[in-house]
Parts: C-alpha cells; structure tokens; sequence
C-alpha cells in the first residue's frame, strides 16, 4: 500500500470542516512554522524536500521561493494556480473537493515563508462549487485565529482571497493567470521579467499549483528530508495522479514516486487494466500536451527497463521515445481509439484556447487542425501528414509561453508513433469512416 | 436589455473590490461579470458599461474582457444551458455520443435556444473530470452531472423541466 501523504484522511467523514480536519492533526505546520521556524527556515525545509512544481513544468518549488525578489516597503504575493484545465487532469478539483483545508494550511505556511501578508487563490470559473468551498474554509480557518490579524499570536497577517477564472485554458501559465487576476485578458506576458521580480500588480509573486502548496503541509510536518526519502532521484514524495480514458477504475491516485507504470494500470490496488477487456493502445502520460506512447514505449523504455512514474523515467528517451510526468493527467487509449481523432481533438482545443498574441500560435494550431481535419474526414493525401509536420516544427520553441509547444508535441509524438494509421486514413477513406485502426503496433508488441 | 444593479447586488461588489490594493478595482472585473451574469443569465451592453462605470473603467475594457472568457454570454440563452465537455479524455467514454443525444432530445443545434425558453446546450472544453466523464454542468452554480447516460440526460432534462415549473 502506497503512503499517502496528502490524501491520507480523504475518506474521513467531514474532513472537509475545519473541526474534523483540526482532529486530525491538521493546522500542525502552521503551529509549527509560525511559532517555532523562520520564513527561511520553511525555505529551506522546502528546498530539501526537493518538492517539483506540480502544475507541469516540475521546476524545484524551493529553489522558485529562492528567487523571490525582496525589495524593502513593496508587498510580495502568493498566488495559487487553481486554474486547472489541462486535458486529462483533475487532481486538483479533488483536493480541493474533499479536503480544502490541506491547501490553506498550505497557503497559510508558503505565505508565511514568502512573508506574503495577501495572498489569492485563482481558480477557475467552472469550478464554482470548489470556490464555495475553499471560501467556507478559509472562514473557518479565519475564524479559529489561523488566518486574520496577528495569527496565533506569532505577529503574522495574512488574508487569503478566492479569484475565479473566466473559462481560458490559457490561465494556467502564471503570467497570463496573473493578467486575469489583475482583470484583464489571458495573455501571457513575455519574461523576463519574472513575477519573481515583477508579478502581480507588478510586485515579487509566486505562483505555485495547488498540490504543490498542498505539499508544504507534511514537509513541515515531517521535514524536508523525510518526504525527500520517498521516491527516486530528482523525483521525491508522492503524487497525484489522475487517471482518466478506458480504464476499469479511473480516478484520482496518490502514489510513490517509482511506481511502474505497468502497475499502476493493471494492478487492483490502482486503475485495476483496461475497461471492458480490452487491450491497451496508447498513454498520455502526464496531460494532453505530453507526446502521446503506444503501449510497448509506455511500460517499457527504449533500453527496455520498466518505465517509471518520475519526471527522469518518463522523459527517458526525450520526445523521441520517451514522453513528460507533466501535470500528471494519466490518459488511457484502448485498442478501440483512434489515433487521428484524437489528435484532431486535442488540435481543435488548443486552437480554440490559443490567445492569439503569437503569430505561429494562432495560425499554425488552427492549420493543423484543418489538415487534421481533411486526414479523418477522408480527404487527405500523403503530403498532409508531411505538412502537419512541418506546422508543428515551425510553433515549437516558437511562441512566448508554453500554449505552443503543448500543441505541437500530441501532432509530432502521433505521426512519430502512430505514421500507419494516418496514412491508412489517406489510403482507405470509406473504410476509416466506419471503422478504426486498431492496434497499431501490434507486430513490435509480439517481438516484445 | 437594460439592467439597474439592486442594493443586494452593489453589496457583494463592494465586498469583491474590497479583496485588492486600493486602486485595484479592476481585479474584481471576472468575479463582477460572474455574479452578473447570475442575476440576468447574461451581460448585455447596458450590463457590461454599468459594470465599467461602477469600477471607473472603459467599457472597452469590460467588452475585450467578457469576450475572451467562454464562461461569458452575450447574448441571451435557455435558463438551463447544458455544458457539455468535448475534450480528449471525455470522447475516450462516450462524449460525443451523448452531445448528439442531447442534441436530438432538445431539437436544438449548438448555441440556440428551445422555444420554451428553457434549454440550450454547447460543447466545452475540458473542465477536469475526465475521470469521471462524460460530464456536462449547468451554471450559475456550475452543478456537475458524472458519468453519463443516455437515460441520465433523459432523468436530467425531466428533472429540469419539472423545477422550472414549480418556480
């Protein structure tokens, strides 16, 4: 059985009160932090933990909280990147769901050690009732002194306001969230500089997911050192996984960073195989922007050693063979879907939530998806799948954030891995109407 | 549509501007469109320069923002509008399927408005539930419907109807 670090009580009933979540030990590393560490002691500890930004970047959220400018007389600020849209992730509307008050501890304890004395946490409109939620805990965290003036008696002010979104995938890169905290459109901001210098309301700002501030809570608990044990190398701790597509049990997973991938699809203590005796097709690994893997790249590496559940055994391989942990979204193909489709629908997302500020953004997803388009309709020819390539080549490392690289690498990984089934799509247009390719790599699967 | 902002209402936007730095107003702009939004079911213009007035801004500004957020309506729809997710994982189980069933049950394409005032629909993109999919919500309190089925859109829509008409 997994630890769990974060999810621990999640079955509890009502621990998503403050006083139940308080029986459970819980606003320890607030007590603990205030009244007995430093703000750079709650750096530090972070910083030993080796604690990766959850959101997908995977950027040492300590070593994030070292760059924080301090000038005298400006206030710094925390902002919480609840904004999560990435296809196939949905952890953070869990945590939120069931036990908020995990993230403002965690707000409570990062604010502290950014000596934030405001802090917001963005999330996005649609989930309305999460708001509801996390505003009723930070009422009663307020109300029982852990927020509010003078907390604990320790000298520390912090109030934590919630900001909804407006319905833009975009809001999940920090400058862009931070526009639209600030009230404008999504757009992302080119850095330099950073919101560590210049952020929201152009002050020094932090913005970090909602696991990660979640996280904070049991390496202060515990120490850095102790939730550094858990893992493998530059991957440490637990994390969450959401696991969506043909499986038998999908749904939000923490685990050890480790787990073989193959068992934590087949295995019943998580996703339990493939939903209605199928056989796998392919994986998304860590959200919608990560290269898509056919089945023999996804359990094993190309060295052919398990692949892993870490930043460092997914990415094995680069974009060549390998794939990203990213924000964790876990999808899972059966040899049922298709390949074409699929990528058709993740262009068509990333065309419609491209902000338009970059010219090799805002053009190329929406050529891509119309070529994509021509592909599984039946009207393609070979030289599109040439062309598709060459759209992706030209936005990636093109743009000013990340909204272009995320949709050109599922049309790169696709045609890397998946070349036949378009080309069968070119080649046999009635048939790919009414049927699908199946399992593609089936010759490479036998030979093991 | 000409809209006149209640007591009630000016009070919870004097409580959403009080969360920013003075001279911050414009911050509350998203969480002001929403409660507006949840009062008449959409902004209209009238609706949408009142907003910049109250928070001394250009309408301009309110306009570029309210269209480019999708949970905005400018214009007028059903008073249920079924959102539907379309998104890769949520096509993985089922998703367009039952965008083509509600789709046929309503008599309505994309967009448009039953002729009882009651329905609209629309595909978005993905709201993080994939695992729980193919989910659809219904604002202003965005309520989540999981893993669906034809016969739970059919028990929806019924349901729907029924609590319109007892209001």
């Amino acid at each position: 059985m997994a630890r769990k670090l974060l999810l621990e009580h999640i079955d509890v009933p009502g621990i998503h009160t403050f006083e139940v979540y308080r029986q459970k030990e819980g606003y320890r590393a607030v007590e603990k932090a205030l009244k007995t560490m430093s703000p750079d002691d709650v750096v530090e500890e972070v910083k030993k933990s080796g604690l990766r930004g959850r959101g997908g970047a995977g950027f040492p959220t300590g070593m994030k909280w070292g760059f924080l400018a301090k000038p005298e007389g400006v206030p710094r600020y925390l902002v919480c990147n609840g904004d999560e849209s990435e296809p196939g992730t949905f952890k953070d509307r869990f945590l939120m769901t069931y036990i908020p008050h995990l993230l403002v501890e965690g707000m409570i304890v990062s604010s502290y050690a950014l000596g934030a004395n405001t802090s917001y946490i963005y999330i996005r409109g649609e989930m309305m009732p999460q708001i509801r939620i996390v505003e009723k805990a930070i009422a009663e965290a307020k109300a029982a002194g852990f927020l509010g003036k003078n907390i604990l008696g320790t000298g520390y002010d912090l109030d934590i306001h919630v900001q909804p979104g407006g319905g833009a995938y975009i809001c999940g890169e920090e400058t862009a969230l931070l526009e639209s905290l600030e009230g404008e459109r999504g757009n992302p901001r080119i850095k330099p500089p950073f919101p560590a210098v210049a952020g929201l309301y152009g002050c020094p700002t932090v913005v970090n997911n909602v696991e990660s501030i979640a996280a904070t809570v049991p390496i202060i608990n515990d120490g850095g050192e102790e939730y550094a044990k858990i893992g493998i190398e530059r991957s440490t701790g637990t994390k969450l996984i959401s696991a969506s597509g043909n499986l038998v049990r999908p749904g939000v997973y923490e685990i050890d960073m480790g787990l073989p991938m193959e068992e934590f699809i087949y295995s019943d203590e998580y996703c339990g195989g493939i939903a209605n005796g199928k056989r796998l097709k392919a994986v998304v690994a860590g959200g919608s922007s990560v290269p898509i893997l056919p089945t023999h790249l996804a359990l094993k590496t190309a060295k052919g050693e398990p692949r892993l559940m870490t930043y460092e055994s997914l990415a094995d391989g680069g974009f060549v063979t390998g794939t990203a942990m990213g924000s964790g979204g876990f999808i899972a193909f059966d040899e049922d879907q298709c390949i074409v489709r699929n990528t058709l629908n993740y262009t068509r997302f990333y065309h419609h939530e491209s902000c338009g500020q970059c010219s090799p953004c805002r053009e190329g997803t929406g050529w891509m998806e119309k070529v994509l388009h021509k592909i599984e309709y039946g009207y393609g020819d070979m030289a599109d799948i040439d062309l598709l390539w060459d759209i992706q080549k030209s936005i990636d490392g093109n743009t000013i954030c990340p909204l272009g690289d995320a949709s050109a690498w599922p049309v790169a990984s696709a045609i890397r891995h998946f070349r036949e089934e378009f080309e069968w799509h070119v080649l046999n247009p009635q048939e790919a109407q009414t049927r699908n390719y199946g399992l593609v790599n089936e010759r490479v699967m036998s030979e093991g | 549509m000409l809209v006149e902002f209640d007591a009630p209402l000016l009070e919870q936007f004097a409580e959403v501007v009080a969360r920013y730095p003075e001279g911050r107003q414009k911050s509350a702009l998203l969480p002001i469109l929403h409660l507006v939004q949840a009062e008449y079911g959409w902004l209209s213009l009238d609706a949408m320069d009142k907003v910049a007035a109250y928070l001394s801004i250009r309408p301009i500004e309110v306009y570029e923002v309210a269209t480019f957020y999708t949970m905005f309506f400018l214009q007028p729809k059903g008073k249920y509008v079924l959102e539907v997710c379309r998104t890769g994982p949520c096509c993985l189980v089922g998703a367009e399927r039952i965008m083509q069933y509600i789709e046929n049950k309503l008599g309505v394409k994309e967009g448009e408005v039953t002729t009882d005032g009651l329905f609209s629909w629309r595909g978005v993109e993905c709201m993080a539930a994939c695992g729980f999919g193919p989910v659809l919500q219904i604002g202003p309190e965005y309520t989540f419907y999981e893993n669906l089925t034809e016969d739970s859109v059919d028990q929806l829509i019924d349901e729907l109807k029924q609590k319109a008409q007892r209001k």
